[in-house]
Parts: C-alpha cells; sequence; structure tokens
C-alpha cells in the first residue's frame, strides 16, 4: 500500500465517517518497501492540492519520516524539484508490505499484507445503512410479531 | 431473499466465491476498455482523485495516468491483479462499507458491478454509498460525478439473446477450460455467477432513488450506463 493512498482512505465503519480522529488511519508494526517508479513532476505538482496535509504529517511521523514541512507546499515551492522527488518518494515509492492500520475512533484494526490493505468487515460492524423504507419493514418483521 | 443477511451470504456464494476462483481466467480475458468509460476517464483534468469501486482486475487504471485512483474489489485475487497499475492504489473492501471519507472525492466509476447486488434495495444503497463519497455540487459547479454501467436486459443481439420481458435475476455460466492432462484432453469446469439484467430506464430510476441525479445516459453493447452527480439541496 502507497503511502498516497493511506491519505485516500478512513475507517470503513459507517459511524466512525463523521469523527475527526477516524482520519488518517493510523500505522502500526509497519514494514515498508521503496519500489522505484517513474518521477512525474507534474503529476506530484497536480495531486499536493488534493492531499490533506495534516493526515500526511501524521502518516509519515508514523512511517518514520518526521520531515515533512509544516504547511503544504504551495505555489513556488511547487516548482522546486527537490520538494516535489521528495514528496514523489514519500508518496508513490513507499509502500507500507506489511502491518496494520488502525482505526483511532472505534479502534478496529485492518491488516496490510503482502503490500494489500484490507476493509472488509466482520458483519457485525458491516451493517449497511438501510435506506429502502419496504426492507427496513421486512426485516424488522419476525421481531414485531413475536 | 428478503433477509438482508441471507442476501450477503447468497452473494457471498453466488458473485464473491466464483470471481475468487475465476480471478486468473477472468482476469486474461478483460484488458479492452470500453470506449464510454474510457472518455469519461480520459476527460478528467490532471491530478484529480477518485475511485473505481469493484475494479475487477484493474483494466481501467491503466486509461488515465494523470488522475490518482483509489480502486477497490472484494475480490482479493482480483485486486492482486490490480494493485500493479501504477500510479494507482488498490485496496480489498465492500462496496457498501467503503473506506473513503464522505463528500471528497472528484469522480468514480463502477463498472458491471451493481449488477451482482441480490435485491432492488441492495443495488440502491450500493449506488448511495457511491454518491457519499462525492463531492456535492453547488449552484454554480457540478459535484463529483460517477458512471456507472450494468448489464441489459435488452440484448437480443448478443450471443446470450436475452430481451424485453425475459427473466432479470439469472445465474450466468462461466466456462474455464483446463489445462489437458493425463486422463482427457482438457478438463472444463463451470462456475454460476449471479446477474440481475436491468431494463431501459431501471440504472435511472435506482440513481434517483439512491440520491443522485442523472446527467447523462445511454445504452452501449448489452450495457445501460449512466453518469450520476449527488443531488443538491435544492434541485
Amino acid at each position: 500500500m502507497k503511502v498516497i493512498t493511506a491519505n485516500f482512505v478512513t475507517c470503513a465503519v459507517k459511524e466512525c465517517k463523521t469523527s475527526p480522529t477516524s482520519f488518517p488511519l493510523h500505522f502500526h508494526d509497519a514494514e515498508l518497501e521503496q519500489q522505484e517508479l517513474n518521477f512525474q513532476p507534474e503529476f506530484i505538482r497536480n495531486i499536493i492540492p488534493r492531499i490533506d496535509w495534516e493526515g500526511l504529517r501524521v502518516t509519515a511521523n508514523e512511517l518514520g519520516f518526521p520531515s515533512l514541512p509544516e504547511s503544504k507546499p504551495e505555489g513556488e515551492a511547487l516548482n522546486n524539484e527537490q520538494t516535489l522527488q521528495d514528496l514523489h518518494r514519500l508518496l508513490m515509492e513507499t509502500q507500507v508490505m506489511e502491518g496494520k492500520l488502525i482505526c483511532g475512533n472505534c479502534g478496529h484494526e485492518y491488516m496490510i499484507k503482502e503490500g494489500i490493505a484490507n476493509f472488509l468487515l466482520p458483519s457485525h460492524l458491516g451493517k449497511r445503512n438501510i435506506i429502502n423504507q419496504q426492507e427496513v419493514m421486512l426485516a424488522n418483521a419476525p421481531s414485531s410479531l413475536s | 431473499m428478503a433477509h438482508p443477511e441471507a442476501d450477503e451470504v447468497y452473494e457471498q456464494q453466488h458473485v464473491h466465491d466464483v470471481y475468487q476462483q475465476i480471478a486468473g481466467h477472468f482476469s486474461a480475458t478483460r484488458y479492452k476498455p470500453w470506449p464510454v468509460v474510457e472518455r469519461f476517464l480520459k476527460e478528467l483534468n490532471p491530478g484529480a482523485v477518485g475511485l473505481d469501486v469493484g475494479c475487477g482486475n484493474g483494466k481501467y487504471l491503466t486509461v488515465n495516468r494523470n488522475v490518482f485512483i483509489i480502486a477497490s474489489d472484494r475480490s482479493e485475487n482480483l485486486v492482486r491483479f490490480a494493485v500493479q497499475h501504477q500510479p494507482h492504489g488498490t485496496v480489498v473492501a465492500d462496496i457498501f462499507s467503503l473506506p473513503h471519507r464522505d463528500a471528497f472525492f472528484d469522480f468514480a466509476i463502477s463498472i458491471a458491478v451493481v449488477h451482482h447486488l441480490s435485491t432492488p434495495a441492495r443495488r440502491i444503497d450500493a449506488i448511495a454509498e457511491i454518491l457519499r463519497t462525492l463531492k456535492p455540487g453547488s449552484e454554480t459547479h457540478v459535484g463529483g460525478r460517477v458512471l456507472i454501467y450494468v448489464w441489459a436486459l435488452e440484448q437480443k443481439t448478443s450471443r446470450r439473446g436475452w430481451d424485453k420481458g425475459d427473466k432479470q435475476d439469472i445465474m450466468v455460466p462461466w466456462v474455464r477450460k483446463g489445462a489437458p492432462s493425463q486422463d482427457g484432453p482438457e478438463q472444463s469446469q463451470t462456475f454460476h455467477r449471479y446477474y440481475h439484467l436491468y431494463q431501459a430506464g431501471e440504472l435511472e430510476h435506482d440513481i434517483s432513488s439512491a440520491g443522485g441525479r442523472v446527467l447523462e445516459s445511454g445504452y452501449d453493447k448489452d450495457n445501460w450506463w449512466a453518469i450520476a452527480t449527488p443531488k443538491t439541496a435544492d434541485v
């Protein structure tokens, strides 16, 4: 799992989505690997405005990259080749191969194995939002009859 | 199949388990992007961030490398194929519980996915879950857009030959030919996947019920497709 991906995921539990503590998810026991990828300065420059910088700083710190600037590079700073290279290395080339992502709100742990994070929930947490009234009635029928 | 948990078990058996087993063969036969999907992805602004929900082997991840896509699928075996497509990211996730924030993404695609869900309520909920992740629009600009593709009931000229009036909830065989062995020339194995075949207007109806506004829709090679955005309060 790339570091950039961690910036665009949160807890899969519905109730956690509204809690500010569910983002970013926290890395634990992360095993990292650098995987070389073509450096595309234009891609990095375009994607930075969509990065949650505070979230990235938390993630970078947890993974042992504590040297990120305090504020997001903007304007002229986005033309600095070194800045873009550093971000490319962190966002695109740093892969978390093994470890866990933990929700700061509910504590649920998502496993990362062979570089792939698994967000499937156990069935008691994955209750979907039932928006169809008829189905709500059907689902409730047995208990209301008893 | 009125009980939600029973529906989950049904889809586990007749959709998820099948894709886990046919992943390799399925992936080897899925490499050509459909033109409408290709156009949708190519028209995105560089730096746009979006989702591919039910990405399968990730065949649409090769279309535009100037955007960033977080692709997901329930099948870990398919995700292992999808993960190789740079510069994107791929995770294992469920369409009903997407691990993404509300109202954030610029775009999404969900191609040949929603038709695997076994009740109308589940299909609508799945679409609502995707719409939840998209940037809402305002009076001055349209919000994040999702492109959804589903298999059509009306496909008289296809090799399946279904048409209006036929059964919409069906099992479709997937035949995997095996390698020749000592016992015989070729061992083939047949798997069945559940499909709901959409009829004209049904996708638009489901999108609207899910809180979406259809911007554009059409029919393309045995499939219905639609591009939608979250409804704004005043529409």
